[in-house]
């Protein structure tokens, strides 16, 4: 913009000044911006801190646009008469011919010296009949619906909507708590036909089982006869769906939307380290959704990973320590006060020599509860320390084949290229009564590692942390029980080196003490000395001081969104193809 | 701010004493105390006097034949005429109950129920009564009109547990109220 409008004449036009960085010139209600040539409308409005309602329009699928929410008005300046000079206001920029007819903002790109406005009375005419015809058979089930509290048709109704229906005839009726597959429940009452998840299922999940039947109001969405909505991602489905026709069997009925928490954490059960929200009302985790990261999971998660949650309040949860009554047979276990249940486990370590002595941590643990096992290691002078590889199918998407979420972080933290490598030995020491102490954190090792209950039999002492009781705890002398991954603070890095937090949305159950914690207490009552460490930002600045990966970072540091610590050349799947298909023109986010 | 002076008002002699007023204040409840014993007391009658004054001698007498048509006591849950439970466990009671004395749990009405097409109904529903401070919110709030607060004041208990109206017990309070918007028609 020219602060001298006499001289624009001579001064270079706002239209060059743009052009010569790829961008071009928009007026968004009365004010100008610029942005790269090629945005949509409605996200140079987003830019421009400017909501347009949408429906249809998603920044990470196609647009059809067929929900007609959008429509804005455009003006562009009108074309000049031969040998005429456009005409220009005092900055530069041409004179804007306003069109009497709206256009969908989500599927129009701006062009140089457009002109947008996102009120008025056409604007505001448009959304209220667009309204008006969304509601026309709507079923009005709010006070049944799960999506109640985060609808994009109730918050456009309160903005938009007529309070009073002017629809005399029948409504249309439609299938209704239609089963579509295993985790997704429909109502075609509800749906307003934006065809997000239609085109969900086909761009991202590559799966494309849904489809619209029936033409006018009784369009109809279902799925492909035949087949069914199974796909390992169908639940985003229901995430995106702006309305409740489309909502998850897991969440379904368990709790109203407004009496949720939100807490930003990530997955844990594979290496991809999907960022999610955690929605917890007072202890009780309630579901689990993505969280936008661009750089790891785009907006989207798997249902396996998504849905593996209910074991944090299951019966099977360890709440105090337990030590195994000795010569009692049948084995029992009695709750043991954790001072008393750290000085045995203290004592029984150091009695049995350092030579013999192994310990089994697990890949999920965080970054600070990897780094404290080291420190014990180094405490109590055993070189015997491995982790239990996990490993699955990797599905091209964003579950990947390691199924240990923090394997990048053990590698920088243990200072090895492989730290699953020491399992072997020190199975084979346990076989062969060369190991005779076992500390094993946060790991099954019968189930996951391939020790028998006769191996663990040899063992003089096998202390174990955990968060299930567990085929192991079954064999152990002391069971202390530790955090789940909603419980706990820390960070973890990603298979493609992003360090990322995890926050604690729900409290420890009974006496559990959050695994870092217990690693800390037993590395003091070792060493006997002092406590210095009284925060997980203790640990994590302990760590940053030692790890040179970590140099110069905090928790806080780390951010929502993660930081790059390392390259390890990783390509997670699905964002390769988000920016193929980006690069395409075809999406916009 | 426009500041407004005021005129103390000029008191004479008598009136500076305040004695006059207090004998004036003495013999008119005198008069009241005359009037009580001799069962003549102002609003006796409405007011179901048991004789002296116009006071109540409770829990002998009872002001339920005298409570007012808006009288709001406990909150408690209502059915439909055609027996249907009206709440769906919205929650939305809940949400805005100021004192947080509801706890619902919600649950899904099985396929085989003969009202399986309302999807939803509480699996419980408790109203801690030591909590709650009769506000009706939950009445208004409630958009299936299945919460009213009725006219039952009495509620008492020897234990905290009695003093939580669960389910059961406010379906009991609640009864049937019949004539209500109903949207769970055969249209529906
Ligand atoms: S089910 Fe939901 S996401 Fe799919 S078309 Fe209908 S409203 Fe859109
Ligand atoms: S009357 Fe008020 S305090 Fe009592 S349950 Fe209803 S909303 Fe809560
Ligand atoms: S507001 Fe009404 S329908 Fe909703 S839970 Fe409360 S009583 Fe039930
Ligand atoms: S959001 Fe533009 S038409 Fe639906």
């Amino acid at each position: 913009m020219s602060d001298t409008p006499s001289a624009t004449a001579e001064l270079i036009l706002p239209k060059d000044l743009a052009a010569g960085k790829g961008m071009v010139n928009v007026q968004i209600d009365d004010i100008w911006h610029q942005f790269p040539k090629g945005t949509r409308m409605i996200e140079a409005c987003r830019q421009a801190e400017i909501t347009v309602p949408h429906y249809c329009y998603h920044p990470k699928l196609s647009s059809p646009g067929n929900c007609r929410m959008c429509l804005v008005q455009m003006g562009m300046p009108p074309r000049p008469a031969p040998g005429q000079e456009p005409q220009r206001d005092e900055n530069g920029y041409e004179i804007i011919g306003w069109m009497p007819r709206p256009v969908i903002a989500c599927a129009n790109t701006v062009g140089e010296n457009m002109g947008i406005r996102t009120t008025g009375d056409l604007v505001e005419k448009c959304r209220e009949g667009v309204m008006e015809f969304l509601l026309i058979n709507h079923p009005l089930d709010c006070p049944i619906c799960d999506q109640a509290g985060e609808c994009r048709l109730q918050e456009q109704s309160v903005q938009h909507g007529r309070g009073v229906s002017r629809f005399v005839d029948m409504k249309v009726k439609k299938p209704k708590n239609v089963d579509i597959g295993p985790r997704i429940r429909l109502d075609d009452e509800r749906c307003i036909m934006c065809s997000r998840c239609i085109r969900f299922m086909d761009e991202v999940a590559s799966d494309p089982v849904l489809g619209f039947t029936q033409r006018g109001t009784h369009t109809t969405l279902t799925v492909h006869p035949g087949r069914l909505l199974d796909s390992n991602y169908s639940l985003n489905t229901a995430d995106i769906c702006p309305v409740g026709a489309l909502t998850s069997n897991d969440f379904r009925f368990q709790m109203r939307v407004w009496f949720l928490k939100e807490t930003p954490s990530i997955d844990v059960n594979c290496g991809t380290g999907t960022n999610i929200t955690l929605w917890a009302r007072g202890n009780k985790l309630h579901r689990i959704t993505p969280r936008l990261n661009d750089e790891v999971n785009s907006a989207w998660m798997p249902d396996s990973h998504r849905l593996n949650f209910h074991y944090i309040d299951s019966a099977a949860r360890l709440t105090e320590p337990l030590s195994r009554s000795v010569g009692v047979s049948p084995t029992s276990f009695s709750p043991t006060p954790w001072p008393t249940a750290i000085a045995q486990s203290a004592a029984k370590i150091q009695s049995i020599p350092a030579a013999q002595t192994a310990i089994i941590a697990s890949g999920r643990m965080t970054n600070e509860e990897l780094f404290l096992t080291h420190t014990l290691a180094a405490e109590i002078g055993t070189r015997l320390l491995s982790l239990v590889p996990r490993s699955g199918e990797a599905d091209k998407l964003l579950v990947a084949a390691d199924r240990n979420p923090n394997t990048t972080g053990a590698k920088l933290i243990l200072g090895s290229e492989n730290p699953y490598s020491g399992l072997a030995f020190i199975r084979d020491g346990v076989r062969d009564g060369s190991i005779k102490s076992l500390i094993v954190l946060g790991e099954d090792i019968i189930t996951d590692a391939g020790f028998t209950a006769d191996d663990l039999g040899k063992l003089d002492f096998l202390l174990q942390t955990s968060v299930l009781a567990n085929p192991t705890a079954e064999h152990a002398h002391l069971v202390l029980p530790s955090a789940a991954f909603a419980e706990k603070r820390g960070s973890m890095v990603n298979l493609s080196g992003r360090l990322q937090r995890l926050n604690r949305a729900v409290e420890l159950p009974g006496q559990a003490h959050d695994d870092w914690e217990i690693l800390r207490d037993l590395i003091l009552a070792i060493s006997g000395g002092k406590n210095e460490v009284h925060h997980i930002e203790d640990v994590f600045k302990a760590l940053a001081e030692n790890v040179p990966a970590f140099n110069g970072l905090t928790l806080s540091k780390i951010g929502h969104q993660g930081t790059q610590i390392a390259d390890t050349g990783y390509q997670i799947p699905l964002l390769a193809n988000e920016r193929a298909r980006k690069a395409a023109g075809l999406i916009n986010g | 701010m426009a500041v407004v002076k005021l005129q103390r008002p000029k008191l004479n002699f008598g009136e500076k004493i305040y004695f006059g007023a207090l004998i004036k204040g003495f013999f008119l409840t005198m008069s009241h105390a005359v009037k009580s014993l001799r069962g003549k007391s102002v609003g006796a009658e409405t007011l179901a006097s048991s004789g002296l004054g116009v006071t109540m001698q409770f829990p002998e007498q009872r002001w339920d034949s005298h409570l007012p048509e808006y009288y709001r006591g406990a909150p408690a849950l209502v059915t439909d005429e055609q027996g249907r439970e009206r709440c769906v466990s919205c929650q939305l009671c809940e949400f805005i109950c100021p004192p947080k004395a509801i706890k619902i749990k919600p649950s899904e009405i099985p396929s085989d129920d003969p009202w399986a097409k309302v999807e939803k109904r509480p699996l419980e529903f408790d109203i801690d009564m030591i909590r709650c401070i009769y506000c009706g919110m939950c009445e208004e709030v409630c958009p299936e009109q299945a919460i009213y607060l009725r006219k039952d004041y009495l509620i008492t208990g020897l234990k905290r547990a009695d003093m939580v109206h669960d389910k059961k017990r406010l379906y009991e309070i609640g009864g049937v109220r019949v004539g209500l918007v109903n949207k769970w028609n055969e249209l529906k």
